[in-house]
């Protein structure tokens, strides 16, 4: 399987949207999905969301894939709400994700 | 390829900086800088004061270098600032000459008048902290919301039918049962209610960011808080209100706006905005400064000699439309509406003002509306103006359209409101007005499009109660019934109020499904106030707009209260969609211009072919020829309407048909749910084919077609 985790800390905001988007985008560098855990992850505020939808996108232009692991029912709610929700597939964990994917 | 540019050159309290960029005026990411740009034509100096999200002190203010001064433009860039967690706002120096409409103040912290974003009021109805020294807080936004390939849906102004709500009040009653009360999360979750009611736009009452609290205040008369919950006063034109957002105290609001527009499209429904161009927030002289006021004075208002407002408004001061810089911002806002956020139309509030000029006289060719018709983005976008404004002026079938702006027809609803109360002057009004009002729009090629037909609208009785009060009944907005229209049109049928008579009732409800066949089949645009397909009742209480209680909220349980009036919108509404005979964009004939057996549209009376024959003016009846409305090459149904706002039945005569058609059924306001209307499509074939007997206050609607064999 070509793919990596990467934990998110705890507030994915514009304070460290910098440093998660360069590691994430670090992974897909060496060619391989990424699997983002936002499993301690309390809150994604608007930079934050647009890290991981531009992550995902710089995935998907290059034929990779950027999945997302233990997302909390308040944030998915927000990301349902403002439009970033469908683009994303779901795993509650990532041994679930590994497993599928 | 790095742009050789985005250098800092300068150094202030450890933040970098650089001569900015004058265009585009707002704050704007440029790499890592925001990018500060304001306008003012008369301050003399401009200090940026930085907040940290929240916090009542500035973390810094840095005054403008004179390098960063172009013209009469303030800009400069500031390197590295973390902007989602900032908050900014500007200190104006200039005269205070209040003769001269001079009124800077740096003691002041203003908002950037082209704030996309604005903190301060992030929940609704969460008293603010009245100490704070900047009240509404101007943020930084992204605007990078993924549309995918969605655009305005420029759908033909001619197939609308418009449903004018209120954000808030839509879903904030718990039987709206939405997850997300009140806000545009829950109008998005309401979505399937809209489509099966059928209609394809929502017109949405100010979005704009305004302050529940301006004016707030207990009610006299019980004690319960008045807000300001209609919104129309501006804070700001480029950011969408806060609190309309389940995620506006993350200040989520322009994506949560965006996805809903979006959503909405996906379902074929358009976006109208109702936008207040015609004054702000600020009020007179004894108003608070909020923006406009301390950063140029007077460039944003018209001011009197003296230097007072002007108050064509009736909300205290007037914004100066035909000032080409405010002109220019005016245009800005609508266009950022439209690129940032897809939005279909605009209804412009008062929009009699904008055609005045900075002296408050009407213009023949104002330029703000000109610029508005010929703008190249707005070039689908739908204009429509409320023609009239506080000043006195009315300017419904006047006003400045160079083809392009349709009007709120204000006489549609007057003549209508009062044929339905059975009154005998009114006919040859109500005829012009079904037929598409050509005495108004006929000229300057604007045609039936222009016209927006409604019976009612925010302002004033919701229909239900139009049929159920004689007199407004605003006690509880706390200025002994003052506030609110007087002429109201309305009838009560019987009993001042809601009632348990059976008979009262069945003719309210009979009054409202004659209202509703009259709008769906006259030719125009219709437009429906929200709340009323489900008989909502604002209890007599004609200008709600203080009311944020069970008064302005829709009661959702009417859905089953009012089952037959609902059905009933949504038939009616069904069969406007499938007869394009009834959905013209040009004025008809009133003859068989192209030789095809009948006129496009007649008029009757209860002799066939005899408009003069009636009973004092309140029975009439109109037939639409089909064969005049083709699609695909396929003839649409003949339609005939008899309408008996008599107090007695009457017997119509009807126009015979061509051979091989025969009338059928569609409607029948006399009958009982469920045999007043039916399915579109699947009409009864009329026994009687030579005449009909149309109830008492009643309305019948054929359709000539041939029968199923």
């Amino acid at each position: 399987m070509n793919a990596e985790v990467h934990k998110v800390g705890p507030v994915l905001d514009a304070s460290s949207s910098k440093d998660e988007q360069q590691a994430i985008l670090a992974i897909l560098d060496q060619n391989k999905d990424v699997i983002l855990d936002l499993s301690e992850c309390t809150y994604v505020s608007s930079a934050g969301l647009r890290v991981m939808l531009y992550t995902y996108k710089v995935a998907a232009s290059n034929g990779l894939n950027l999945y997302l692991v233990g997302v909390s029912k308040e944030v998915r709610e927000v990301m349902s709400i403002t439009g970033f929700e469908h683009f994303f597939k779901y795993f509650d964990t990532v041994e679930a994700c590994q497993s599928q994917i | 390829m790095q742009r050789v540019d985005l250098f800092p050159t300068h150094e202030y309290k450890g933040l970098k900086l650089r001569t900015g960029r004058p265009y585009p005026f707002g704050a704007t990411v440029m790499g890592n800088a925001v990018n500060f740009s304001v306008y003012s034509r008369y301050a003399t100096d401009c200090t940026l004061v930085l907040f940290h999200n929240h916090e009542p002190e500035p973390f810094v203010e840095i005054p403008f270098q004179k390098e960063f001064k172009m013209g009469n433009v303030f800009s400069m860039m500031v390197f590295d600032l973390d902007f989602e967690n900032i908050e900014y706002g500007y200190r104006m120096d200039g005269p205070w000459n209040p003769k001269e409409g001079h009124r800077f103040d740096k003691t002041k912290i203003l908002m950037d008048p082209y704030a996309k974003l604005i903190a301060g009021r992030d929940a609704w109805g969460v008293q603010p902290d009245w100490n704070n020294v900047y009240q509404y807080r101007a943020r930084v936004v992204c605007d990078d919301f993924d549309w995918e390939d969605d655009l305005p849906l420029e759908t033909p102004v001619n197939e609308l039918v418009i449903y004018e709500m209120h954000v808030r009040n839509f879903t904030c009653g718990a039987s709206a049962n939405v997850h997300h009360p009140g806000t545009f999360a829950g109008i998005a979750e309401k979505i399937p209610y809209l489509k099966e009611l059928g209609v394809n736009c929502v017109e949405l009452m100010p979005i704009h960011e305004f302050d529940e609290f301006e004016n707030s205040k207990p009610s006299p008369v019980d004690g319960h808080m008045l807000y300001n919950v209609w919104g129309y006063s501006n804070v700001g034109f480029f950011a969408p209100k806060a609190a309309y957002a389940s995620t506006g105290r993350f200040g989520m609001q322009v994506d949560e706006l965006k996805n809903l527009i979006k959503q909405l499209h996906a379902n074929g429904i358009e976006v109208i905005l109702d936008v207040v161009f015609n004054h702000t927030a600020e009020g007179n002289e004894n108003g608070p400064y909020i923006s406009y006021r301390g950063i140029d004075n007077k460039t944003y208002y018209m001011l009197t000699p003296d230097g007072y407002y002007f108050n064509f408004s009736g909300c205290g001061n007037t914004l100066n439309c035909n000032n080409p810089n405010v002109r220019d911002m005016i245009v800005e806002s609508l266009r950022y509406w439209v690129t940032d956020y897809h939005v279909d139309g605009f209804r412009f509030d008062l929009a009699a003002i904008l055609g005045r000029d900075q002296n408050g006289y009407p213009m023949p060719n104002p330029p703000l509306l000109e610029s508005l018709a010929h703008d190249p983005i707005l070039g689908k976008t739908k204009l429509i103006a409320e023609a009239w404004d506080a000043g006195g002026l009315y300017q419904v079938g006047a006003f400045p359209s160079w083809g392009r702006w349709a009007e709120w027809n204000g006489k549609y609803r007057d003549s209508i409101r009062r044929f339905l109360k059975g009154d005998e002057h009114v006919l040859a009004d109500v005829k012009e007005r079904i037929a598409g009002s050509a005495d108004l729009y006929a000229s300057q090629n604007r045609g039936i499009k222009a016209s927006v037909n409604f019976i009612t609208a925010h302002d004033g009785f919701t229909l239900m109660d139009l049929v159920s009060y004689n007199g407004k009944h605003n006690e509880v907005n706390g200025e002994d019934n003052r506030d609110g229209e007087d002429n109201n049109n309305s009838w009560n049928c019987g009993w001042e109020g809601e009632c348990d008579d059976p008979g009262i009732n069945f003719l309210r409800h009979k009054q409202i499904k004659n209202a509703i066949s009259l709008l769906m089949t006259s030719q125009g645009i219709p437009m429906v106030l929200s709340g009323d397909e489900m008989g909502n009742t604002q209890f007599g209480n004609n200008n709600a707009y203080c009311q944020d209680n069970e008064i302005g909220w829709l009661d959702w349980t009417n859905l089953e209260k009012n089952a037959d009036i609902y059905r009933f919108f949504q038939r009616i509404i069904k069969f406007r969609q499938a007869h394009k005979v009834l959905r013209y964009e040009y004025h008809l004939g009133h003859c068989d211009y192209r030789n095809l057996g009948y006129p496009d549209f007649s008029w009757h009376g209860v002799k066939a072919w005899h408009p003069e024959c009636g009973y004092n003016n309140l029975t009439a009846a109109f037939m639409l020829n089909g064969r005049y409305a083709e699609t695909d090459g396929v003839a649409d149904d003949f339609i005939y309407v008899a309408m008996n706002m008599h107090w007695d039945m009457h017997g119509f005569e009807l126009p015979q048909l061509p051979e091989e058609m025969a009338w059928h059924v569609f409607a029948n306001t006399e009958m009982a749910s469920p045999d007043d209307i039916c399915e579109p499509g699947e009409e009864c074939l009329l026994d009687n084919q030579q005449e009909i007997l149309v109830g008492p206050r009643s309305i019948m609607i054929l359709v000539g077609k041939q029968p199923k064999k």
